[in-house]
């Protein structure tokens, strides 16, 4: 970039002023073409999904037009729907509910006390975050059909639980180690039994580290596939990740439709990702670097 | 940061007896007027000793029932035969390592085994490499073209899955896709009706679109927070040095943020590797077996041709080689827990 200055130069204007003609420009249009690559996509999902038929099956494809909300309709009007609809919240937020609960304990234990067996059962959270799940879908249908569970709800919801509990234990344990211990000490001076100065002192301050962790939570149990396809055969006890794969083979060329259920699907993760936004990069470094 | 030094002032003077008597749950008021330096022993050896036992063992019986035992499951029905028949009379028939030995000498399985890994080894090199790029972009521009280029990035990483494969179903229709159509407007030829999913490669690299588009983002924006922790001072150390772009970054970025790389590509590894919503939902492992990747395969065997054994085999050397990359994963990790 340097050898681009001609002028002498004093060591402030070195990198400000002129390379920015060149380099700035070609920097810009890279990050504009990149922007416009990552975002296409899901434009694209969203743009079809308010087009009327005719805009959608066309050769040439139709950038503008007057937005429809008929792909909705017909998507929400497929049998069922409301039934996925429930299925899919009963499952994702029981999970994320329970995870909660049964990591908070965990993670309290592993972040302020010290017992024998600590370090290993660090170890055992850290090998569950990284379980296969995808890969053994054949056995968990074989335990779900001896115990005549198959199509089950609440053994979906629990299934899911354990899915999040490592993660949920393991940046919940983040959360407690970053409220000082002489905070917890100080309550316990002032009078407070433990579990007080845990309610009234650690509680309050892990609020937004309990938010954020429930969201990536409720993420993961949302989109999961491979487990409910395999389990829950009946329509009635599927989810919405199940009617969108199948939405395509049901509906055929019926492309605004899918897109519509595609949008409907992906909204509430979305909107969930843009307020989890910043803590997203750094809470997953934490996760991916520090463990 | 002032309720730390607050805490930290309050805490100083405490000896430990009075710590460990108010950290025991039992009796309400911490303060025993006469017995000042009996109770605190056996009151901590108690419930001290037994609480975070009580408060992990939940979470560690949950696991063990639906993680554990699945796990364990999946061994032992590896070295069974059950297909569609012992599934009706639900006898056990063992037949020790012959779903194994079969497996092994099996050529679709080994094809299987090569295709899994070039795909993953595909698509970890292009996302690390683009993802490295991108990161250092986001470095070098302004405050708002970052915005925009980390917004759209949010996009992509947000996206479920299922709902991105549909989408990229939608982009390479064959008939109507704006894929064919952009391919014409660039002028290229025979893109009048291109089917994109026509072979399992063709299938594959649809795939393979959709992983990197999606998996950059986590590491290209993670790239960047840690670049910004490189500090400024070093680049412009090297850049007063005469170091080019290039040279800057092999010896200044790279050591510093190698940690991070490693852990990033084993990371990606693990989880293209194990990738199947993306892989099956695309084209459920067709056309004609050709894009089924070994967690696909293990499932299409299992539940498509009814070899349960044969699949929980297939599920137990695919977990084999995801333990593989998962120790290397683990090594690093500790390491960088143990220099923090």
């Amino acid at each position: 970039m340097s050898t681009l200055t001609r002028t002498p130069r004093p060591a402030q204007t070195l990198r400000t002023k002129k390379p920015l003609r060149v380099g700035a420009v070609a920097k810009n249009v890279t990050a504009i073409v990149l922007a416009l690559v990552f975002v296409f996509p899901v434009y694209w999902m969203f743009s079809s999904s308010l087009k009327p038929q005719s805009e959608i099956l066309t050769k040439d494809p139709v950038f503008l037009f007057s937005p429809t909300t008929e792909n909705y309709t017909t998507a929400t009007g497929v049998d069922l729907f409301w039934t996925y609809v429930t299925n899919s919240l009963l499952v994702t937020v029981g999970a994320v509910l329970l995870a909660l609960v049964v990591a908070l304990a965990a993670s309290f234990a592993i972040a302020r006390m010290r017992f024998k067996g600590r370090k290993g059962l660090v170890l055992t959270v850290m090998m569950a975050q990284m379980a296969p799940w995808e890969v053994m879908v054949i056995a968990m249908y074989m335990i779900a059909r001896d115990g005549d569970m198959l199509n089950s709800i609440p053994l979906l919801t629990l299934i899911y639980f354990v899915m999040v509990l490592p993660f949920t234990i393991w940046t919940l344990r983040g959360f407690i180690a970053a409220v000082p211990v002489e905070l917890e000490e100080a309550a316990q001076i002032d009078g407070c039994t433990r579990g007080q100065a845990f309610r009234k002192v650690i509680f309050p301050l892990l609020a937004p580290g309990l938010m954020s962790t429930s969201l990536f939570g409720f993420i993961t149990a949302w989109n999961e596939f491979a487990m409910v396809l395999v389990l829950n055969k009946d329509k009635e006890a599927q989810t919405l990740t199940l009617w969108l794969t199948q939405f395509q083979t049901a509906f055929g060329s019926d492309w605004g439709a899918t897109m519509a259920a595609s949008t409907l699907f992906a909204l509430p993760v979305l909107i969930v990702f843009v307020f989890l936004q910043r803590r997203a990069v750094g809470g997953m470094t934490a996760g991916a670097v520090k463990g | 940061m002032t309720v730390d030094s607050q805490g930290t002032a309050t805490a100083a003077p405490v000896d430990a007896p009075g710590r460990a008597a108010g950290k025991s749950k039992t009796p309400p008021p911490p303060s025993g007027p006469k017995e000042v330096l009996q109770p605190p022993r056996g009151r901590r050896s108690l419930p001290g000793g037994l609480l975070p036992y009580l408060l992990v063992a939940p979470a560690l019986l949950s696991m063990a029932v639906l993680l554990l035992y699945p796990l364990i499951r999946n061994v032992v029905l590896s070295f069974q035969q059950v297909n569609k028949r012992e599934m009706i009379t639900r006898e056990t028939v063992w037949i020790g390592f012959e779903n194994y030995t079969k497996l092994l000498g099996d050529a679709d399985f080994w094809g299987v085994v090569v295709r899994s890994v070039g795909f993953t080894a595909a698509n970890v090199a292009l996302i690390m490499l683009l993802g490295t790029l991108i990161g250092l972009l986001l470095n070098r521009l302004g405050k708002k073209m970052r915005l925009v280029l980390s917004l759209a990035l949010m996009f992509a990483w947000a996206m479920p899955i299922v709902a991105s494969v549909t989408v990229f179903r939608w982009l390479f229709d064959e008939q109507f896709g704006v894929v064919n159509w952009l391919m014409r407007t660039l002028g290229f030829a025979g893109y009048e009706q291109h089917n994109w999913f026509e072979t399992g490669f063709s299938t594959l690299v649809i795939v393979m679109i959709l992983l990197v588009w999606g998996s950059i983002p986590f590491v290209a924006l993670n790239m960047y927070a840690g670049l910004t922790t490189v500090g400024t001072e070093l680049y412009e150390a090297a850049r007063m040095d005469g170091a080019s772009g290039w040279r800057t970054f092999w010896s200044v970025v790279f050591p510093n943020l190698k940690p991070f790389f490693m852990i990033t590509t084993f990371l990606e590894v693990i989880w293209i590797f194990k990738a199947f919503a993306q892989v099956y939902a695309m084209n459920l492992g067709g056309p004609d077996r050709g894009s089924e990747t070994l967690p696909v395969y293990a499932y299409i065997e299992g539940l498509g041709q009814q070899h349960y054994g044969l699949a929980a085999a297939i599920s137990i050397l695919t977990i084999l080689m995801l333990i593989a990359a998962m120790s290397f994963y683990f090594r690093l990790i500790l390491k960088q827990e143990d220099e923090s």
